[in-house]
């Protein structure tokens, strides 16, 4: 399946979780995500990624909750927990510490976490689901060094883990004690050298296997577009996700960032001899998967909350275990 | 094909040069293999051929290296690409991508080549390696052997024309290095393939050899014919030993020349050795594992193993790549995982409820990579501080070291030594609480004869005053020489254990040169056949 269907799924669910004023919709979001990511991933190391995505969205959540009980401005309501409010001094206006919390408060606090949380699950479902080098692969060639670096950053950030554990195995060999601050440089010297080592490694056998050889020089104009694409992508993002913002201003900068960013690479493209082993293929699984995110994010956007439209999101947001769970036990993804 | 003249070449910083007036000529459809003592330049030779000295490590490179009609002067390693294909040592450090087939078309997609003459090769590179099976598998999860073909076929997409490797076998069992080296002769001999290879175990390599170029100690370079230059070689295999011990003329290069000439002296030595009962002595259980398991979420590294670990014996560990070893000897040593099970001291005590400061006065393992222990600046800083975390009076780790090692300069940084310095500095830390169980895992990788032979020595020594020693280790030769018992794994469960002697010559794959060249007769070492031939005379 090609990467890009993915991941217009996973973004089509984010507009969603993020427009959507209905707390099902957004339970019915996080469930559909986890739901077909669990179904569909592959066996590989990608695959087992998953359960550190789900943590990180209970993290959000209670943050989120820590947050409102902390500092929150604690809405009127029934009281659960009667904290005293600390006084804080005349610049800090504005801001509460503590004070009593509320059902209310709770509530909006948790829908604003189950939103977060959503998002973090959805972007934590692509990165399962696709492989972050087939799916940089399909950028346009003159953002491939970029695509390189983070496919390496990828892989190195696992080793370093690995590296670490090992470490602190052998220094509890010398005796050493495995936490604390006494067993920090022991930690840390040995890994950090190890990281420089395997980065001077990786370059040299980059360096013989013709990476980076362009010819030519570099076109001037290439950086200022794809800066600029950048931005206006960003901002557009913005407004798309968030319903307060004029509603031209998503779709137009995201456009406008569109434009400047093809304009740019064909630019930088033409200096690349390089070349390309495999084609994604986008077929017909690929525009189903595509069609349901986007589907949702249309829905959400046109459609009220009301138990129609949020049963049809549901629908949408699983739809793509029709077409993609894996056949013999090894997905094709 | 590679033509050094004049070549020297100085590390920043460096005093003396590490390369010194090297002229060298490598023809066409030559295996050259590169030999000599560690730290000795055997690398940076290596590198200079592709370019990466001294674009890559910076230094002065005086001389000039012409590698098929191109000059390192003004080509970059990036510029070489399409003729010389590089594997570094530990292959996995330079992997790009993160599945097989896309570490193989890596390169050529660098060099621009078009889809359908990369798809034509990469099926070419997967039979050719034998790596057809795991085309789409992650890179990390493949085995030492199968990581090292997949590092060489990722530079033979590019269709190199010379091919220059770094310690290609060094991480492998001897099976997989002989996949390797099967892999890299059919290249030699059937696409004409020019390859410059360095080793250590020259035992795995000279067999094959067309040239031998030697790098001594002060950075001179000789080289020659391969027979012509084992005859007076200093390092030379066991079977070049036999060889010469025996008179031969011409001196065998492989066990198949060797046994062709062998008769005359396994009539001699069959006297000699009259097969004896022996009665092994009655020795005392240090550490005793009994019904050993140990599990990870994918699988089971080790099964079920009873194994007593004896003083006064060394031990060895062998078996493939991933058949538990590592895991066995971590949860020996209390400090690794354990599923269930049992390990006793000879006190009755369980080393992994002992904590670490505790275990350590019992237990002393030496992990895989040394460098994980050592995180001061200076070889004295580490020194003292293993003495206070050990409790020792102060100076005896650094009198164990220089003990092991000779004299060392104690300011100088850890990551300075040489592979045999390093594995005697972690040593003499992990002695310095007197431990009688002494644990090492894969000592000898990247160790010359020389250092070998210290070590071997060195574990003698330890086992003499009673201590016990266990090893895992894939040199069969070095398993030979110092090894009283060996206990073979398979699949986390032992398969073997007895004496060495017994296990090596039972096994065509674990027996040393010697052993088979002279079976069935059972002496396993140079020296044991000099013995031997003593005897008779």
């Amino acid at each position: 399946m090609h990467p890009l269907a993915w991941w217009s799924w996973a973004l089509g669910l984010t507009v969603a979780a993020s427009r959507t004023p209905s707390v099902p919709a957004l339970g019915l979001i996080v469930i559909a995500t986890l739901l077909v990511a669990t179904l569909a991933r592959g066996d590989g190391p990608r695959g087992r990624a998953l359960p550190g995505f789900v943590v990180l969205a209970a993290v959000v959540v209670a943050l989120r909750l820590t947050f409102y009980v902390v500092v929150g401005i604690k809405t009127p309501g029934t009281v659960v927990l009667d904290l005293p409010a600390v006084p804080m001094p005349a610049w800090a206006v504005g801001v509460q510490l503590f004070g009593p919390v509320t059902t209310a408060g709770l509530g909006t606090a948790a829908v604003g976490g189950l939103r977060l949380a959503a998002l973090v699950l959805c972007v934590g479902a692509a990165g399962v689901l696709t492989s972050a080098a087939r799916t940089l692969r399909t950028l346009p060639a003159a953002l491939h060094e970029l695509g390189t670096a983070v496919v390496i950053a990828v892989n190195v950030a696992p080793a370093l883990v690995a590296a670490a554990t090992r470490v602190r195995k052998a220094q509890r060999l010398r005796g050493l004690p495995a936490r604390g601050l006494r067993a920090v440089p022991a930690t840390v010297v040995p890994v950090l050298n190890d990281a420089l080592e395997q980065s001077l490694a990786l370059a040299a056998s980059m360096d013989s296997r013709g990476f980076a050889g362009t010819r030519g020089r570099r076109d001037a104009r290439v950086v200022p577009l794809l800066l600029g694409a950048l931005l206006a992508v960003a901002v557009g993002l913005y407004g798309v996700l968030d319903p307060s913002t004029p509603p031209w201003s998503g779709p137009g900068l995201l456009a406008l960032g569109a434009a400047c960013g093809l304009l740019g690479s064909v630019l930088a493209g033409r200096l690349v001899t390089r070349t390309s082993f495999r084609r994604e293929v986008w077929g017909t699984q690929a525009s189903v998967v595509a069609m349901a995110g986007l589907g949702a994010a249309v829905l959400v956007t046109v459609a009220g909350p009301g138990p129609g439209a949020v049963a049809t999101l549901g629908a949408l947001a699983v739809a793509p275990l029709l077409v993609s769970l894996p056949r013999s036990g090894r997905s094709a993804a | 094909m590679i033509r050094l003249e004049g070549v020297s070449v100085t590390y920043p910083g460096a005093a003396e040069p590490t390369l010194r007036s090297v002229d060298l000529n490598v023809a066409e459809g030559e295996l050259c293999l590169v030999v000599g003592p560690t730290g000795a330049g055997k690398t940076t030779l290596l590198r200079a051929v592709c370019g990466l000295v001294p674009h890559f490590s910076g230094g002065l490179l005086e001389g000039s290296v012409t590698v098929a009609g191109r000059d390192t002067r003004t080509h970059r390693p990036r510029d070489l690409a399409d003729v010389v294909g590089v594997v570094l040592q530990d292959p996995a450090q330079g992997f790009v991508a993160d599945t097989v087939e896309d570490e193989l078309v890596y390169a050529m997609e660098q060099l621009g080549l078009s889809p359908g003459v990369m798809r034509t090769r990469v099926e070419e590179t997967l039979d050719l390696l034998g790596l057809v099976d795991v085309r789409h598998a992650p890179v990390r999860d493949l085995s030492g052997g199968e990581q090292q073909r997949v590092a060489i076929g990722a530079v033979l997409t590019a269709h190199p024309r010379i091919l220059v490797l770094d310690e290609p076998t060094s991480a492998l069992d001897p099976a997989a290095a002989e996949d390797v080296l099967a892999a890299l002769t059919r290249l030699v001999h059937d696409l004409g393939m020019t390859v410059l290879v360095a080793e250590h175990r020259l035992e795995r390599v000279v067999q094959y050899a067309d040239r031998i170029v030697t790098v001594a100690a002060d950075g001179s370079v000789r080289s020659g014919p391969a027979a012509q230059m084992m005859r007076e070689s200093v390092v030379a295999p066991p079977i070049v030993e036999l060889g010469r011990i025996a008179g031969w003329d011409p001196l065998p290069m492989s066990v198949r020349d060797a046994r062709r000439s062998a008769g005359p002296l396994r009539g001699r030595l069959l006297a000699a050795v009259a097969p004896v009962a022996r009665q092994a002595p009655r020795l005392t259980a240090q550490l005793t594992a009994s019904g050993l398991h140990v599990r990870y979420p994918r699988s089971w590294a080790v099964r079920g193993v009873d194994l007593e670990v004896r003083g006064g014996e060394v031990t060895a560990l062998m078996g493939r790549n991933g058949a538990g070893k590592s895991s066995l000897l971590w949860a020996l040593s209390g400090a690794g995982r354990r599923s269930a099970g049992r390990v006793l001291l000879a006190d009755g005590s369980d080393p992994a409820a002992l904590g670490p400061a505790q275990a350590r006065r019992r237990v002393a393992l030496v992990p895989q990579n040394p460098l994980d222990l050592l995180y001061l600046s200076t070889v004295g800083a580490e020194c003292r501080a293993a003495d206070s975390q050990a409790g020792a009076r102060a100076g005896t780790t650094a009198a164990r070291l220089t003990a092991l090692a000779g004299p060392l300069d104690l300011a100088s940084h850890p990551r300075d030594l040489s592979e045999g310095q390093r594995l005697a500095l972690v040593l003499a830390i992990q002695l310095s609480a007197d431990a009688t169980v002494l644990l090492l895992d894969e000592p000898t990788r990247g160790l010359d004869y020389d250092a070998k032979r210290r070590l071997a020595g060195l574990l003698a020594q330890h086992a003499r005053a009673g201590g016990a020693v266990l090893l895992s280790s894939h040199d069969v030769e070095f398993v030979a020489e110092c090894a009283d018992r060996v206990v073979v794994l398979a699949g986390g469960e032992v398969v073997a254990d007895g004496s060495a002697r017994e296990v090596l010559t039972a096994s065509p794959t674990f027996a040393p040169q010697v052993a088979k060249v002279l079976h069935p007769i059972e002496l396993l070492t140079v020296a044991q056949v000099s013995a031997a031939l003593a005897v008779t005379a």
